[in-house]
């Protein structure tokens, strides 16, 4: 069953702030309920590990500086509330283009356009998200599927796909049934994310697994693994709007299913957690989880994003701390 | 310092180092550490002092004193003094001291931390987050044992004064392990700690000042091997507590023996890392991390043994590979540091040297490839394969970041190489089959079992070895009780006036009622082995005299191959271990009613034997009756414990069998101190073989036919008789005999306990005369915790 790991990609990207996509996309796989069918995952380990992961790794001074600047590179900076109207999007946009205050930019030594990973809305918000990006180079991601809860028919769930990339969307956030995972229906998952895929197009597709509701680990892991083999190009944890959201321990199991996926198949998958992540240590959290279970290639965009939408003004505060020496205060930062 | 675009590229983690200024301004008021003495600092009396230097720098952090023998002296002499206003205080009382520790090193956290990283080399990961929480959790759960004792422990009283010796692994830790329960007990201590690491030690000198200790209760004395051979010889030291090598642990066995000091020794270990092919691969891999490469492997219970179920052994020797290369060897100071640095440059060498010797047989050794630091004493963390149980390197104990790999095909080949160690310390067992795990854990060998887990610690839970790892425990009710002894060891009785014994093999003179009628039919008591009735191998016996003198019978005067076959037999009847504890009491009942049967016999037997007393003859025999129903109503009865460790889990204290234990019975009372001894051993599912009282081995020998026709299975019950001592020494330099029980008011105690060092049996050597018939002496919860070794499994569990 293991299949030797595949090397496809060569150095990192020379420069930092232009991170070209020189992977391949993940292109998925048949369904081989083999490999992952006796999958064991330990609770009590895995929980030990994730509490363990951040005290074992610490980043000060400078290097803290720049994986929160990078933290800000992965952000999917979302809003997905029924309030959203155009004008709040665009403000949101204008946040996503400039993160960061200019003094703060320069302060940094920053010689690169900083700009967030990607905004993210409903599929209705995507023309004017796409309006206020428009020359920034960040990508608007949409939700879809009837997100969150993913249940209307299919024939609609790949209409509002193809509505939001024609709508210029680059990147589509899906929901799975959950059904599917509950029932252990693997077949049934792998045709509905593959289904969807292919609404994508050239978008990417994030198969948000919503792994509050899919209870163990076991099941996290088994529906990551098809999620992949359905040809998701990144795997996301959660809407948002589940009990449980990001969990350590959740993207420690879902990074593990990543690096299977990967020494099976030679694929790079992203990963994505979601909902829950409000400060810079979250985000370091997250970070050094990504560099130490995959590599310090999940450090980049391409292939780890941070769905969030208050995380960013900790960020700036802990920023400005740096540069300043002072505590800083949320009004001396631009809302999102 | 590289910009911040710069960083960017490479998303490093930088340096993160923990800042030590407040240690060293600290060490820098302090250059030259004394002894802590009756509550006062003392310089030392003729030692001088020694260096202590930080093993990842080389640096010197501060000149200590060498202890000898007139140091000593005043330790001990003030722990003695303190020990009766100790004890005059009330449980509540010693419980608000221990408090006031537990709650000064809590708000000091990270001073020990810190210190301890410096002395240790310790990653700071570890000191902070490990070594120091525990240490604290120690004092306050031991502030609570000192609240309870007096109801929890009733009819105990304190050993006395503790020499606690400690090793340098877990510095700090270590002497939590030893002082906490031993004040929470009314001890008071004597303590040494290891010449490389005593500055935590020092730094808590000053804490037990700051808590207001009373003087004397707790006394620390600096110094090597030299100061602790001074301690363990001390002749007012009532239990010497070791931690530290099995080498070590056998010389202070010899030089105790005989002392009756109590002893406690947590030893070396080769523990087994058991992976299942239904395991979590990845969690085994970071339960690995945990184990070997926790403190550069210089962990007694270190999980060094890997041994993996072919089906998954690629898969999981690739990941544990690719997890290697994210190991971060360096400053212990450092935040983002996994692997610190080796203690001392004795301790690195033997690494070296044992892996080097491992290579020469061929080991292949796959390495970090990160460069290691160029300043300071570090060691690669390592993986070996191409070994296998006969490797050096699978068989010593390396004490460094060294993990060798074995394969298993079965469960049962998989147990078979666990135990197949002279050490059963800890043992780690991967499986998500809660069948597969938990038979693992009965069938193991070890004193803790960790299931998907590795290296969990609580000070509620028992830790401590099987074997050549040591006995006694630390931590938990059965570590507590290792510092307490029970009152009735103290008694009126008095010692038997001891009958000489002719063990010559001439003949003796007529037998009683033989003269002018014609013989009575001889009946010939022979050895019992294996549930047969059995010749002794020298063809030899001795004439057993009446309490008049005349020639009562012979019996066979057993030797060295009687034991032999005798301890054999023993072993091959292990099925006794696992029948019901019902089927055990049924059979102890069964023997009960049987002697019943049989009471005029053993009453006549016994009154011509000792004294002619018919009347106490029959009231020994009915205390022999209801000792046997004592046992018979305690074998399914003596529980073990759940203890309260951490969330989710349930921490099993297990009460099991040794296996076999050697009985050396004492002279007085021939039939009720035998019953008092073998009943508790096989109540809990021990074999015995039993050397009766030399004096009075009849009684003995009449006994077989009862275990005959009781349903006592062959090889349970082995009685070899003969020359006490002389039997006595082979069943104590036997290394398959797992637990000595020595009763006799003589010098062959002193003897037994000396030859015990070979494979470290524990020895419960009672050289004072007990009233065997009243309950209060002769029976009791003290036999059954000596019939068992406790064994903690932890078990996480949660989906």
């Amino acid at each position: 069953m293991a299949a030797e790991p595949v090397q496809i990609r060569g150095a990192a990207p020379a420069d930092a702030a232009a991170l070209p996509n020189v992977r391949p996309r993940n292109e998925g796989t048949p369904l081989h309920v083999e490999w992952f069918d006796a999958a064991r995952v330990n609770l009590s380990a895995a929980e030990r590990r994730a509490a363990t992961i951040t005290t074992r790794r610490t980043v000060k001074k400078e290097w803290q500086a720049a994986w929160l600047v990078r933290a800000i590179q992965l952000i999917d900076l979302t809003t997905l509330a029924g309030d959203d109207t155009e004008e709040r999007v665009a403000r949101l946009c204008a946040k996503a283009r400039k993160p960061l205050r200019d003094d703060l930019v320069a302060a940094l030594g920053l010689d690169f356009s900083l700009t967030t990973g990607a905004v993210c809305v409903y599929p209705a918000m995507v023309p004017a998200a796409v309006r206020a990006l428009e020359g920034s180079g960040v990508p608007v991601a949409s939700v879809a599927t009837g997100f969150p809860a993913g249940l209307i028919p299919t024939r609609l769930k790949l209409e509002e796909i193809r509505y939001a990339v024609e709508e210029g969307a680059a990147e589509i956030d899906i929901v799975i049934t959950r059904s599917h995972v509950l029932d252990q229906n693997w077949r049934a998952l792998h045709d509905e994310v593959r289904a969807m895929r292919a609404a994508c197009g050239d978008a990417h597709l994030k198969a948000i697994l919503a792994t509050g509701d899919l209870r163990s680990l076991r099941n996290v892991y088994k529906a990551s693994m098809v999620a992949m083999m359905a040809g998701a190009d990144f795997i996301k944890t959660s809407t948002g709007k589940e009990d449980v959201n990001a969990t350590l321990p959740v993207s420690l199991v879902m990074a593990r299913a990543i690096r299977d996926y990967r020494a099976l198949t030679g694929f790079d998958v992203g990963f994505k957690p979601a909902g829950g992540i409000r400060t810079a240590k979250d985000a370091l959290a997250w970070m050094t989880l990504m560099k130490e279970e995959l590599g310090t290639d999940w450090l980049e965009p391409e292939l780890f994003r941070l769905g969030a939408s208050a995380l960013l003004g900790d960020i700036d505060r802990q920023l400005e701390h740096f540069v300043t020496g002072r505590y800083s205060a949320d009004n001396r930062h631009a809302v999102a | 310092m590289p910009a911040v675009k710069d960083i960017l590229r490479t998303m490093d983690y930088g340096p993160a180092p923990e800042a030590n200024a407040e240690i060293l301004a600290w060490l820098a008021a302090r250059p030259r550490f004394g002894h802590f003495i009756d509550g006062e600092h003392a310089d030392p009396a003729e030692g001088g002092h020694f260096e202590v230097r930080n093993p990842a720098t080389g640096a010197l952090l501060a000149e200590v004193a060498q202890g000898s023998a007139a140091d000593i002296d005043a330790a001990v002499a003030a722990a003695k003094a303190a020990l009766a206003p100790w004890q005059a205080l009330s449980g509540h009382a010693r419980a608000r001291y221990l408090y006031a520790l537990a709650r000064l090193l809590q708000k000091r956290e990270r001073f020990f931390a810190v210190l301890e990283t410096m002395d240790n080399g310790k990653p700071i990961r570890e000191s902070r987050d490990i070594d120091i929480p525990l240490v604290v959790r120690h004092f306050y759960h031991h502030a609570g044992w000192a609240e309870l004792i007096e109801s929890e422990f009733p009819q105990h009283r304190p050993v006395g004064v503790c020499g606690q010796i400690v090793p340098w692994n877990f510095p700090l830790l270590m002497l939590a392990w030893k002082v906490a329960p031993a004040l929470a007990a009314g001890n008071t201590v004597v303590l040494k700690p290891a010449e490389f690491t005593p500055l935590s030690a020092l730094a808590f000198a000053e804490l037990c000042r700051e808590a207001g200790l009373p003087q004397g209760v707790v006394n620390i004395v600096t110094g090597d091997g030299r100061t602790g051979a001074l301690l363990v010889e001390h002749p007012d030291v009532d239990k010497i507590a070791f931690t530290g090598s099995t080498e070590v642990g056998r010389l202070i066995r010899k030089a105790t023996a005989g002392t009756g000091k109590k002893l406690g020794l947590e030893l070396g270990g080769k523990s087994p890392f058991i992976v299942f092919d239904d395991a979590d691969l990845d969690a085994a891999v970071e339960g690995v991390v945990d184990s070997i490469w926790f403190n550069q492997g210089q962990v007694c219970c270190a999980g060094s043994r890997l041994l993996v179920q072919e089906a998954v052994a690629d898969r999981l020797i690739g990941k544990l590979k690719a997890r290697m290369e994210t190991l971060r060897v360096g400053d212990p100071l450092d935040k983002s540091t996994d692997v610190g640095a080796i203690v001392d440059t004795v301790q690195l060498e033997r690494i070296r040297s044992l892996v080097e010797a491992g290579r020469a047989e061929g080991a292949v050794c796959h390495q970090l490839g990160a460069p290691l630091p160029k300043e300071g004493l570090y060691f690669p963390p390592t993986l070996v394969t191409g070994v296998g149980p006969a490797s050096t390197l699978a068989q010593e104990e390396i004490f460094g970041p060294v993990l060798v790999a074995m394969t298993f095909r079965t469960q049962a080949e998989a147990i078979e190489l666990a135990n197949n160690s002279r050490y059963g310390l800890a043992a780690s067992v991967w499986s998500e089959n809660i069948n597969v795990a938990l038979d693992a854990a009965a069938r193991l060998k070890a004193g803790v079992v960790w299931i998907n887990a590795a290296n969990l610690f609580d000070a509620a839970a028992g830790f401590g070895g099987y074997r050549e790892s040591g006995f006694g425990r630390e931590g938990g009710r059965e570590g507590l009780a290792d510092y307490l002894v029970p009152a009735a060891d103290v008694t009126e009785a008095k010692p038997v006036r001891l009958r000489s014994v002719d063990f010559s093999a001439a003949p003796a003179a007529a037998l009683p009622e033989a003269v002018a009628t014609a013989p009575r039919f001889d009946r010939t008591a022979k050895l019992y082995i294996g549930g047969k009735q059995a010749r002794p191998d020298s063809g030899y016996s001795y004439t057993v005299t009446d309490h008049r003198g005349a020639a009562a019978g012979q019996v066979g005067l057993g030797n060295r191959k009687d034991i032999r076959n005798a301890v054999e037999a023993a072993n091959k009847a292990s099925a006794w271990a696992g029948v019901t504890a019902h089927n055990r009491a049924q059979v102890l009942y069964y023997l009960a009613e049987n002697l019943e049967a049989r009471a005029n016999d053993f009453r006549d037997r016994i009154a011509t034997l000792v004294d002619g007393d018919a009347k106490a003859a029959a009231a020994e025999v009915e205390a022999a009756v209801a000792r046997i129903a004592h046992y018979a109503a305690w074998a399914d009865k003596y529980d073990g414990l759940v203890h309260a460790t951490r969330s989710r889990n349930v921490t099993l204290a297990m009460n099991e069998p040794f296996g076999t234990i050697a009985i050396a019975c004492p002279d007085e009372a021939p039939l009720v101190a035998f019953v008092s001894l073998v009943a508790p051993a096989i109540a809990m599912g021990n074999r015995v073989v039993v050397v009766p009282s030399p004096v009075f081995p009849l009684v003995a020998t009449d006994f077989y036919q009862l275990l005959d026709t009781s349903d006592v299975p062959g090889g349970v019950v082995n009685i070899v008789t003969g020359e006490r001592s002389v039997l006595a020494k082979t069943l104590a330099e036997h290394d398959d005999v797992a637990a000595f029980w020595y009763f006799g008011v003589d010098d062959g105690a002193s003897a037994v306990e000396a030859a015990s060092a070979g494979n470290l049996k524990p020895v419960w050597a009672h050289a004072r005369p007990v009233r065997w018939t009243s309950p209060a002496e002769g029976q009791g919860r003290e036999f059954l915790r000596r019939a068992t070794q406790v064994k903690n499994i932890w078990v996480p569990y949660g989906e």
